[in-house]
């Protein structure tokens, strides 16, 4: 299958990666792409005897490479009822999404490496997204044995993680650390302390005072970072921290890469639009976790992206059915539906701060890839695989839950009116999802 | 330009209609001052009906009151009961925790089931914050949700029923000083009390308390903060107790009773600090030797028995505002 994508603009998120304090390179320009085996063959001009099998028309429309979640859940194995894979792999390709990354707290728990393969293998039949899976730290993340790493690694593991369940043992911790920096892993790590956090459901602060919620402390998060960071300084472990919520965890990371340790993190869309105040009368769609937190807070995750502390931007997406959210606030569960909003939400916010477009998309593809050490994804350049999004750069949309693809139909943004739609995203050179348009 | 056009969840205040009349009872929080007023003024001619000969206002014949309590309270939900019963109302008494959830009912199922029974009121008590407000959001549109008590959230019926009790022995709420003592941070009686003394024009609310039963940005609500009792009771016109749990005595928020009564208990000697005239109120039960002497909960200027008694009065008119019928 050869493919001419024509006349569009590409948006090129391209040259260093942000490490520190250096905002993503950018740049775009008009040129026809020529797509070939699965590949990027040439951008401008046409390879010489290429014969396109289909030529698509991209006038109007933005090229950019295929987003790259850093955290989707996909719930399998274990919680079909919440989501399929396949149900939530086009969910990611309506939104543009061509790589993600699957945190391991499915049911079982993603511990042995035959879990890995048989995902690996039930993704790979799809032939929707590329799924990377993070193998848990420990041992159905009980945090007390750590888990065969090697082993996960062979299978497909891209990096270790306890999702959401903190490791209360310090030692095990710092074993975990020493373990996997022995083979260069990458460890993901959640900064929340587990006692400060106990019981809480939203940030504390006059918002919570007043709803009289039980609060989650910004204290919670900095107090759990400067564990996590101690133990980068000594076991020099590559670390990457996801979600970060407070402006005092941001002010941390921000020092310790100015230290050179080896990290990087990342903050979700519904932290980088949302606050506390929006809980309004307990709807349980802002639950969230990490909890939403201040106006203050909000500011310091987008000053923490523009100045290159913050490598990239997640969903996070987490579907959820109905029952787990029609509940009283403390009870619902938290998280929000995100890979069909990521590439919408993202450059909603890269339009309040005056940022140019390919710098924004760096957020969601060059910088997440480079987390994810893979040199494969996030490029357009020749000789890249061809996984694309072509959108539409002047199209609104308005957000309804029932018209999502993925079976999670939770989300805070419902009744937004949002910026840009996908049109088409390529997989491999292939179309894996087209929307028709003009 | 980017606007919410079609927010999921009401952003707007629930418990009013789109005319502003009162549809359920939420909180006090963001409850207009003619509201409140008018809630207080319909008790005042409700306190004398169970001294009269004539016990029972036909106000509510023909509805059922839905008792929903789905964390146990004999007490609140017994002034329910009388209020609803002297509306002329029909009443269910609903203990729900004991049988629907462990069950594995959702909350919201339960409502549904019990909407189709032609409930016309749900008073509800529930352990979650904000509880009622889904309830309200998802009942048949004709139903009426009254809180009794959610979480930490609010617990608007106490609330008002305490500014009837200050209303009755202060006249007027401009230039009362109201001091809260102990437990705010877990208290619901403590925010609709703030909500409503400051909805009322209370110049100066005070909350007394160590630092770990305060809430983070309670002076956000119009609250000053005081951690020494003597400092925080002097010259206050209302001095309004909180209980202390059982669970919180001691622990990571407090030491002891003993020394949280030392620190925070009332005695005669601190209710002398008070000006002369000072009332007395707490919601009940009451720790005596703990937050408050037995001597103070039993003098002169306690008022708890006739909070007991207004709370009826409360009740029915809460009631009869937002679910009889218009005029």
């Amino acid at each position: 299958m050869k493919l001419h994508i024509k006349g569009g603009r590409l948006l090129l998120p391209a040259g260093p990666v942000a490490t520190n304090a250096a905002p993503p390179a950018h740049a775009e320009c008009h040129a026809d792409v020529f797509i070939a085996d699965g590949l990027i063959a040439a951008i401008g001009s046409a390879p010489a005897g290429f014969q396109a099998d289909r030529v698509l028309d991209a006038s109007g429309l933005c090229v950019a490479p295929g987003l790259v979640d850093l955290s989707a859940r996909l719930r399998e194995p274990g919680n079909e009822y919440k989501a399929t894979l396949a149900s939530e792999l086009a969910a990611a390709l309506a939104g543009g999404v061509t790589s993600l990354v699957c945190p391991p707290d499915t049911n079982p728990v993603l511990d042995e490496p035959g879990l890995v393969d048989m995902l690996k293998f039930r993704t790979q039949q799809l032939r929707q997204a590329h799924v990377y899976p993070l193998g848990a730290l420990t041992v159905g993340l009980e945090g007390t044995t750590i888990s065969a790493m090697r082993q996960l690694t062979e299978a497909g593991c891209i990096g270790f993680s306890q999702a959401e369940v903190p490791i209360i043992d310090t030692q095990v911790l710092w074993r975990a650390l020493q373990y996997a920096s022995t083979y260069g892993y990458t460890v993901w790590l959640r900064a929340q302390d587990p006692y400060l956090s106990r019981g809480g459901v939203a940030a504390s602060g006059a918002v919570a005072s007043r709803l009289g919620l039980p609060g989650i402390p910004a204290a919670a998060e900095t107090i759990a970072l400067h564990t996590i960071l101690e133990l980068v300084r000594i076991t020099g472990a590559r670390v990457h921290l996801p979600h970060l919520s407070s402006a005092g965890g941001i002010e941390l990371v921000r020092t310790a890469k100015r230290d050179g340790l080896p990290i990087s993190c990342d903050v979700t869309i519904n932290h980088l639009h949302l606050i506390d105040a929006d809980i309004a009368y307990f709807d349980a769609q802002y639950r969230l976790d990490p909890p939403l937190r201040t106006q203050r807070d909000r500011d310091a995750i987008r000053a923490g992206l523009l100045d290159g502390t913050i490598d990239a931007i997640c969903s996070d997406h987490t579907p959820l059915d109905d029952d787990q959210k029609m509940l009283p606030f403390g009870e619902a569960a938290p998280g929000a539906s995100g890979l069909e909003l990521l590439l919408s939400l993202t450059v909603k916010w890269a339009q309040e701060a005056r940022v140019p477009l390919a710098q924004a998309l760096a957020y969601v593809t060059r910088a997440p890839a480079a987390v994810l050490g893979l040199r494969s994804a996030g490029r357009l350049e020749s000789g890249a695989p061809a996984d694309l999004c072509l959108f539409d750069p002047h199209a609104y949309w308005t957000v309804e839950p029932d018209a999502l693809r993925s079976q999670g139909r939770n989300t805070p943004f419902n009744g937004y009116e949002l910026p840009v739609r996908v049109r088409a995203t390529l997989l491999g050179g292939h179309v894996a999802f087209e929307q028709t348009w003009q | 330009m980017m606007t919410r056009t079609a927010p999921g969840f009401i952003k707007s205040n629930p418990q009013l209609t789109r005319k502003g009349e009162l549809k359920h009872l939420l909180t006090i929080e963001g409850l207009p001052r003619t509201i409140v007023n008018h809630l207080l003024d319909t008790a005042e001619q409700f306190v004398g009906v169970a001294d009269g000969e004539i016990k029972k206002l036909p106000l509510l014949q023909g509805k059922s009151v839905f008792n929903l309590f789905f964390e146990n309270s004999t007490r609140t939900r017994t002034t329910f009961e009388i209020a609803a019963k002297r509306l002329s109302a029909d009443v269910l008494n609903l203990n729900i925790n004991a049988s629907s959830t462990s069950k594995g009912e959702s909350l919201l199922d339960t409502i549904r089931n019990l909407s189709a029974m032609q409930a016309d009121l749900f008073v509800v008590r529930h352990a979650q914050s904000g509880a009622p407000y889904l309830i309200a959001q998802h009942c048949a549109p004709h139903v009426h949700v009254i809180n009794a008590g959610d979480g930490r959230h609010a617990h608007p019926t106490q609330g008002l029923l305490d500014m009837y009790t200050i209303r009755h022995y202060k006249k007027d709420f401009r230039g009362l000083t109201v001091a809260i003592v102990g437990d705010i941070l877990h208290s619901r009686v403590a925010r609709s009390d703030i909500h409503a003394l400051t909805t009322l024009g209370v110049p100066e609310i005070r909350a007394i308390g160590p630092r770990t039963l305060l809430p983070e940005g309670l002076e956000q609500l119009g609250v000053k903060v005081f951690h020494e009792m003597d400092a925080g009771l002097r010259g206050v016109d209302v001095i309004i107790m909180l209980r202390l749990q059982n669970e919180r005595m001691s622990g990571a928020c407090l030491p002891s009773a003993q020394e949280y009564f030392k620190s925070y208990g009332l005695t005669p000697e601190r209710l002398a600090l008070a000006a002369p005239d000072a009332i007395v109120m707490h919601p009940r039960p009451i720790n005596r030797g703990v937050e408050i002497e037995s001597s103070v909960a039993d003098g002169v200027q306690s008022v708890i028995l006739d909070q007991v008694t207004f709370g009826i009065a409360v009740r029915m008119a809460v009631m009869s505002v937002v679910a009889g019928a218009r005029a």
